[in-house]
């Protein structure tokens, strides 16, 4: 069943890679927190059942309920246009994410280790670096925090693997999504709905070097 | 437990400052942080090797940066409170206490996280600096400095998620050596035992993420555009102690590699990207126009050859250490002479400066030695270092590795000189002299003190420092 769902956590990046409105990305946005939350619960045998509860709370508020829903009142409140805007074509994109998939596999095949999963390692390697890839190929800033998001689900993928033995870095882990998500969202995202309307990155791209 | 104190302290006097919108309130409570940190500090010098609440260990060389920090600390409130007073008109009590209390809060937890003995530890006290980092560098609310927050949150958003990515393998390294505890002595005491495959994986990532505060290739670009944006006295504290943050804790995990045969392996990783470093520093200092890019550029360039020196070895790690120490003294004395320059000009950019000696005598003669200090050339003492640096190469024979750097480096000295000489002795002539304002010699004073303590202690070290620095080496020898 972990099986199972951390596969369909690893299709929803390919589906990401060729999405082409903002909403379909919030969409598996949404997907990715359930099956976090699924996830946790099934993995996280062995931890008490008050902190399994704060894990998994984070996992279902704050990953499949509050992030997608603030960004979508961003993108409303700001009246961002609805496309992703692309640097490159999806077919290249969709081809990327499959090789950086078949890289995560790739690397998993060298490892030895009794103590972790190898789906989980090829989960959350082709996440973080998906996530990577969504922040340089598109243009708006909204996708960049996006892409930030994935990359903590992969990261989130990879506590889990250890979390039977070590519940106090997924605690961690579980800290560092809070403390990231709201200095970017909270505190922020909202400054720069004041400060520019439309939040495009071109018009934070004046710093330069002369 | 005086950790705690210090941190109760330090959070009570951040609240002092946030809450209270009276002036001479804030500047008391500013003017008690100060005795504050010394008082530690001089606490955890008579405490060396001692731990304190399980996860703080005064070790050598966290005691050496904490107490270079508290030469920087000082001056660089002061030189805060100058810059306020200067920009009064824009400022409303509520941003003056923001602005120190955001200091306050990045000098304490750099300084409790110099000593944290666990990794998880240290990296919890890394957020708080980008916390605090962040309200700094906003503290104009304007565009542009949204624009340099933004991007620095991002980028320390991705560079603590490596980190944490990195903790992550290194908890899977340990399991097979049977050690539950992740604190740095007991992964040194058992790096032998450690998983190869997962410790190599773990520096990758550990080392990818603190190269965001550490100032090298390939997350340096974050720290630039903050001390660019932020108030020049920030500036000087994200430029000195927080690199210094980057450079202990990458020290610490570099240690457990050393000494066991995934050393080469590391060396690889810091050599390309000490050198990557100096080669980009290069490059933009060459054609940059705006100088305060310019000093933060320069540190790129220092953090380069720091890590050089980490990664050669033999008598390279001694001048990385001595390099760091002496960095953090000299450059924050152009920071801090930054905002003289801007009073007289109103700009940063070479092309709207000029004709310095005639303005500001004192100021001009500092920038003039600065410049010296801050490219190594003799009598700077961070002459010294490099020269240590360069004899270690020699003696491990990279050769070549010398010739590239010594090749960077001109063309560094090049670029600084022309910008720094375009500041001091270009005549100047649409420049409307009745609206420079006089500025009193004592404002560089305390620039003039950290310059000469930097000649100081590299020409005539004391022994404890000498034997402090030894102790520190030995951890990776």
């Amino acid at each position: 069943m972990i099986d199972i769902l951390l596969i369909i956590l690893s299709i929803s990046l390919l589906y990401m890679s060729i999405a082409n409105r903002l909403i379909s990305y919030l969409r598996i946005l949404v997907l990715q927190g359930l099956i976090l939350f699924g996830t946790t619960y099934l993995t996280l045998t062995e931890v008490n059942t008050l902190n399994l509860l704060l894990i998994m709370l984070e996992t279902l508020v704050f990953k499949a309920i509050a992030v997608p829903w603030f960004m979508n009142y961003v993108i409303h409140k700001n009246k961002i246009t609805r496309e992703a805007e692309p640097y490159l074509p999806s077919f290249i994109s969709l081809l990327i994410v499959t090789l950086i998939i078949v890289f995560a596999i790739i690397l998993a095949s060298f490892m030895n280790n009794e103590h972790l999963d190898k789906t989980f390692f090829v989960v959350a390697i082709s996440t973080i670096f998906s996530g990577l890839y969504m922040i340089v190929s598109r243009k708006k800033i909204i996708t960049h925090v996006i892409g930030y998001i994935v990359i903590e689900n992969g990261v989130m993928v990879l506590s889990l693997a250890v979390g039977n033995e070590m519940p106090m870095l997924v605690n961690l882990g579980v800290m560092l999504d809070i403390f990231a998500s709201v200095l970017i969202l909270g505190i922020f995202f909202n400054k720069i709905g004041d400060v520019i309307k439309d939040p495009d990155v071109n018009l934070l791209s004046k710093l330069k070097d002369n | 437990m005086m950790i705690v104190a210090f941190l109760i302290g330090t959070i009570l006097i951040c609240c002092g400052l946030v809450f209270n919108r009276n002036k001479a309130v804030n500047y008391i409570l500013v003017a008690l942080y100060v005795p504050m940190l010394w008082g530690f500090s001089v606490y955890e010098c008579f405490h060396l090797n001692q731990t304190e609440f399980s996860f703080f260990t005064v070790d050598s060389l966290g005691l050496l940066l904490l107490l270079v920090l508290c030469l920087v600390a000082a001056p660089a409130l002061f030189h805060g409170y100058r810059y306020l007073e200067e920009h009064n008109t824009t400022e409303t009590p509520h941003s003056r206490g923001l602005f120190f209390a955001a200091m306050c809060l990045l000098i304490s937890a750099c300084s409790i996280a110099y000593l944290s003995n666990h990794i998880a530890v240290t990296w919890i006290f890394v957020e708080i600096t980008t916390l605090s980092a962040s309200a700094l560098i906003y503290h104009h609310r304007n565009i542009r400095a949204l624009e340099g927050v933004w991007k620095y949150v991002f980028i320390c958003a991705i560079s603590i998620t490596f980190i944490y990515v990195g903790i992550l393998f290194l908890s899977l390294s340990i399991k097979d050596a049977g050690i539950e505890d992740m604190s740095f002595r007991s992964l040194y005491q058992n790096r032998l035992k450690l998983d190869p495959y997962w410790l190599k994986l773990s520096f990758l990532f550990i080392f990818t993420g603190f190269t965001a505060k550490f100032g090298l290739v390939p997350m340096y670009t974050a720290g630039i555009d903050a001390k660019d944006k932020a108030p020049a006295p920030a500036g000087a504290l994200l430029s000195s102690i927080l690199m210094n943050l980057g450079f202990v804790s990458v020290y610490r995990v570099y240690a457990i590699m050393a000494q066991t045969p995934m050393q080469g392996w590391a060396r690889t990783l810091m050599i390309i990207s000490g050198l990557l470093s100096i080669f980009v520093a290069a490059v933009y200092m060459t054609r940059i126009k705006n100088i305060k890019r310019m000093f933060a550029y320069s540190g790129i360039e220092h953090m380069g050859l720091v890590v050089l020196g980490l990664a050669i070895g033999g008598i390279g790690v001694y001048a990385a250490i001595l390099h760091i120490l002496l960095h953090t003294l000299v450059k924050p004395t152009l920071f801090f002479q930054y905002n003289q320059i801007y009073w007289v000009y109103q700009s940063k950019s070479v092309n709207d400066l000029g004709n310095y000696f005639k303005y500001n005598k004192t100021g001009a003669v500092l920038v003039l030695l600065a410049f010296f200090s801050a490219t190594a050339m003799p009598p700077s003492g961070l002459f010294v270092s490099e020269f240590l640096l360069f004899q270690s190469m020699l003696e491990t024979h990279h050769l070549f590795m010398l010739l590239v750097v010594v090749l960077l480096l001109t063309f560094i000295i090049w670029g600084f000189g022309s910008n720094i000489f375009k500041l001091l002795f270009t005549p100047k002539e649409d420049i409307d002299e009745s609206l420079i304002p006089h500025i009193s010699p004592w404002e560089s004073s305390s620039q003039y003190v950290l310059l000469a303590l930097s000649v100081y202690l590299a020409y005539n070290p004391p022994v404890e420092m000498v034997n402090l620095i030894n102790n520190a080496v030995g951890l990776i020898q």
